[in-house]
């Protein structure tokens, strides 16, 4: 009995430590990559308040700016046109995701709320239009947009960025929640079908929306491969072909302060954007995102 | 085996972090469950009954006081050093193992001279499932069987390991009507034949004193009575485990005491010698009331609801708290609906006296000729 | 029962144009494309139909460069970025303090702009004739020799690739891995602590078994992913991915169709077929091995 209580101290007691080691070690690997995670960033904004000169002559570099200097990022405004690839980008981004929305939407409520014939074979094949990657058919649309002559215009960016299926279904899913009784009550009223749509669907859905936008936002803001193969005309770069041409082509010399100043100035939008909606967007891209 | 709680308080930090303040969930419980004995821990929910199981189950560990198994001190032990079978709400089946493979689990679980082989394991998952009844079931997935055959593989794989203490986290309230009372048999069966010390957790009273040998009543973790369900029916500690316990419900009236005497609605309906003079709850069970033209209790009648075997008559009075006031009487005995007026005497032992106040039992003496009401 | 047939085709209008024209369209065109032989851009015109172009394709050193870049980026990210996803989950899931400021920051890199922190990525492993770079410093502080990873030997490129990536792929997979911890229900973990199981138990057989649809789509669309990568190689070695040995498929595609060897569309077409052929094959595999795992 008494042998019994000492074995269990003992056992207690082993256990506490091992729990105490494994928590030490669970915070250890979380902060070793939230370092990992946090260090290039650091690191860029670190380096874009280095001068030039500095920057240089650090054959070791240091981890702190000791004459921080927003040299970089005039620079980065005038010596090269970051202003027009952040305009260019600002600009597809809101009439793209504008499009997107509501070519979605109307979609959205034609499958949700109408009756029409043929509609589940319509909408089985949306569905079957989702397997379909990217890379298989914009050669195709390469092609279109050259031969209607739409290289280098925002048209020929946008047009082929408008269409998500994926959202279509994610929002149809969501309109499919809302009661009947509201469209039934609506219709006594006298309400119109698009008006219905856009006073009590669209509010009511809000949250779904908003998810859309911005999970579109993101995808907009950080397109490479349409703009790269469309545009080879610096006045319709978005901010994506931009860096990589100042990498290429900018500055003259390997200005790399610079750089990051360019680098940070196109990152923090988003990263804004990202703190604002957290959870908002953490939830949407668990739902709905896919990147890897 | 045993099992003894010793001044057993849980306290919680408040959900809200910015409330400094503790909730408490058990508060300085102390009782003992007999061997071999079926426990119904009863009480409205929130009252703290299922953390008093997780902390016999070790699933959380008290803030102070002792749990004791048999005559060991278990409060430090981790769960699996306890030997208790839990039986959750839900069931908590593991929904990607077959019933055999859930019943498996804990046996599989044993290290170093507990060891046992294939053959034994298996042996002891079939005992076990042929105890619950489950044996043709064996192959198949919780998500095929019916809430009913759940409860049971939840059971068998809580007793596969044979369990010092069998716990049972509201084992009923997820299936339907009749197979509660099916279940509830079965429990009892079940619990026979092992023999192992159980405690299940309830909120509906009819179900503890269906089965249970002992029901500890609570509220606001704080323990109000032990007791042979029998006996704390019969005789509540204060005026929450009378209304607690019974159905239909206890009727409860405000009344007073005066030289002996319990006035209700200012008529003097029963002697009630020993007790202090002042203002009282008094509650009388349904079956407390006894019909009579002249009797001491003039009541409104509202109407009567006949049951077969007996009657049930509704009636109301400007003196009572707890709505209409609901009696059984016998169905042979006729009662004339057109009077507005009902007249009972009330039975001494199904009357209890409350404090108005603390709302603690107040006990009378109950004068020796017994049933009668000579005021 | 069908009186709104004219008007939710009118809804539906805008969605079928953009969907014909720039989805439905192209998938037909494509195969054609790649059929095409002798195809010229300029004239559009083509000498005859046939298979050529899969044979060129396949006797490319540069499509056969890039498949083999491709698929040691695919056998090395995926399995790495998934099992440490769930490791980082784990842990997190574990915590209470800090849980949501990790979450936060380990979120940081999906919403980063992949070229642009790419560049990050290549100073902090490049080795110039001003400084070694920061990794490389630390290489020394440790007893190793520089090299150079960005213009240096193909290992060194191909580890920094595989580790941009797995930095970028993971923000999602910890994300999914984490709400599909989290809905475990603790009931279960309670039943297996009352019966004794070991920690380590617990894990191969309650929580893998519970989380593994969440982690048989994860492998599936990372899969999909990794087969798919190029912008990552980009933002690392520049546009001209061919001359730095580091091409994948996809890079081989644009590139036949528009860039240094462009205007090729019946090449790209033939390759990003030969592609999707390759995805499409192990997708049903994963799918097929996932059924037989997922058992509820």
């Amino acid at each position: 009995m008494k042998d019994r209580k000492r074995d269990f101290e003992r056992i207690e007691q082993r256990a506490k430590v091992r729990r105490t080691l494994l928590r030490a070690a669970t915070y250890l690997l979380l902060g070793i990559w939230a370092f990992l995670v946090l260090f290039p960033f650091y690191w860029m904004i670190l380096t874009s308040f280095k001068s030039y000169s500095s920057y240089n002559s650090e054959y070791i570099p240091k981890f702190i700016a000791e004459n921080p200097t927003l040299q970089n990022y005039a620079d980065a405004f005038t010596a090269v046109s970051l202003g027009r690839y952040f305009g260019n980008t600002l600009l597809f981004t809101v009439v793209t995701t504008a499009i997107m929305l509501a070519v979605t939407v109307l979609a959205a409520f034609a499958f949700s709320r109408l009756e029409f014939r043929g509609k589940n074979l319509v909408f089985t094949l949306f569905l079957a239009l989702m397997m379909i990657p990217n890379e298989l058919v914009i050669i195709t649309n390469f092609q279109t947009i050259t031969n209607l002559g739409l290289r280098n215009t925002f048209t020929g960016l946008i047009l082929p960025s408008v269409t998500s299926v994926f959202y279509i279904y994610l929002l149809k899913e969501n309109f499919e929640q809302i009661p009947d009784e509201l469209y039934k009550a609506a219709k006594v009223d006298g309400t119109s079908d698009f008006k219905y749509l856009t006073k009590v669907m669209m509010p009511i859905c809000r949250p779904t929306l908003v998810t859309v936008t911005i999970l579109k936002v993101i995808e907009c803001w950080n397109s490479y491969v349409w703009p790269r193969l469309i545009t080879d005309n610096e006045a319709y770069f978005l901010v994506s072909n931009g860096i990589q041409e100042i990498r290429e082509n900018g500055f003259g010399r390997e200005n790399i302060p610079a750089m990051m100043a360019a680098v940070v100035v196109i990152s923090v939008p988003l990263i804004v954007l990202f703190l604002i909606f957290r959870k908002r967007i953490m939830e949407g891209v668990s739902r709905g995102g896919t990147k890897g | 085996m045993k099992v003894v709680l010793q001044g057993l308080t849980k306290r919680f930090p408040n959900r809200n972090r910015k409330i400094k303040t503790e909730v408490v969930a058990v508060s300085d419980f102390t009782f003992e469950i007999p061997d071999g004995k079926l426990v119904g821990l009863l009480g409205p929910s929130g009252c703290g009954k299922s953390t008093t199981l997780n902390l016999i189950s070790g699933l959380e560990k008290p803030t102070s006081g002792r749990v004791f198994f048999g005559g060991d001190d278990v409060t430090d032990l981790p769960p699996e050093l306890r030997g208790v079978g839990l039986v959750f709400q839900n069931y908590a089946l593991y929904p990607h193992l077959t019933v055999l493979q859930n019943i498996l689990f804990p046996l599989q679980n044993l290290k170093g001279d507990k060891k046992l082989t294939k053959e034994q394991m298996l042996e002891k998952a079939n005992e076990a499932a042929r105890l619950v009844q489950i044996d043709e079931l064996m192959e198949r997935r919780p998500s095929e069987l019916s809430g009913g055959q759940q409860q049971r593989v939840a059971i068998a794989r809580a007793l596969v390991k044979q369990p010092n203490v069998l716990l049972l986290d509201e084992p009923l309230s997820n299936l339907d009507a009749r197979l509660r009372l099916q279940t509830r048999e079965e429990l009892r069966r079940i619990q026979r034949e092992t023999g192992v010390t159980t405690v299940f957790v309830t909120h509906d009273q009819e179900e503890a004193m269906s089965i249970s040998d002992l029901i500890v009543v609570m509220k606001d973790g704080v323990l109000q009575q032990i007791g042979k369900p029998q006996s704390v029916y019969d005789d509540p500690c204060n005026l929450f485990v009378a209304k607690f316990l019974g159905t239909p419900a206890i009727n409860v009236f405000e009344g007073e005491v005066r030289d002996g005497r319990l006035f209700i609605d200012s008529e003097a309906v029963l002697p009630v010698s020993g007790v202090r003079d002042g203002e009282v709850f008094a509650g009388v069970r349904p079956e407390g009331f006894i019909p009579s033209a002249e009797g001491a209790m003039k009541l409104g009648l509202e109407g009567i609801e006949v049951m077969g075997r007996d009657t049930s008559v509704i009636s109301q009075s400007p003196a009572c708290v707890s709505g209409r006031i609901r009696s059984i009487i016998s169905s042979e005995t006729v009662i004339d609906t057109e009077k507005p007026y009902v007249g009972f005497d009330l039975k001494p032992r199904k009357v209890y006296l409350f404090d108005r106040k603390s709302k603690e039992r107040l006990y009378f003496d109950i004068a020796p000729s017994g049933e009668g009401a000579d005021v | 029962m069908y009186k709104n047939n004219a008007k939710a085709w009118l809804y539906l209008l805008p969605s079928v144009l953009f969907l014909g024209l720039f989805m439905v369209y192209p998938l037909v065109d494509v195969l054609v494309y790649s059929l095409e032989e002798g195809y010229n851009s300029a004239s559009q015109t083509f000498s005859g139909v046939g298979l050529y172009n899969y044979s060129f394709v396949l006797h490319d050193p540069y499509f056969l460069q890039a498949v083999k870049n491709t698929f040691i980026l695919v056998i090395i990210t995926v399995p790495l970025s998934t099992g440490f996803a769930l490791l980082i989950s784990l842990a997190l899931n574990s915590i209470k303090a800090l849980r949501n400021l990790f979450q936060t920051i380990y979120f940081l890199p999906y919403v980063t702009n992949t070229l642009a922190v790419g560049l990050v990525f290549m100073i902090l492993f490049k080795k110039t004739e001003y400084s070694e770079g920061l990794i490389n410093l630390l290489i020394n502080v440790f007893g190793g020799s520089s090299v150079d990873f960005i213009d240096g030997p193909y290992w060194a490129k191909m580890f920094v690739l595989c580790f941009y990536t797995i930095w970028i792929v993971l923000p999602f997979k910890i994300l999914i891995l984490t709400s599909a911890l989290a809905s475990v229900k603790q009931d279960y973990y309670n039943a297996a602590k009352v019966d004794g199981a070991s920690k380590f138990r617990i894990f191969t057989k309650i929580t893998l078994p519970m989380i593994s649809p969440m982690l048989f789509y994860l492998i599936i669309t990372g899969f999909i992913g990794a087969f798919k990568a190029y912008s990552d190689a980009v933002a690392l070695f520049g546009t001209d991915l061919n001359a730095a040995q580091m091409n994948t498929i996809v890079g081989y595609v644009y590139d036949m169709l528009y860039g240094g060897s462009g205007w090729y569309p019946s090449y790209a077409s033939a390759a990003a077929l030969i592609l999707f052929a390759v995805v499409l094959t192990i997708t049903c595999i994963n799918l097929t091995v996932s059924r037989r795992h997922v058992q509820y």
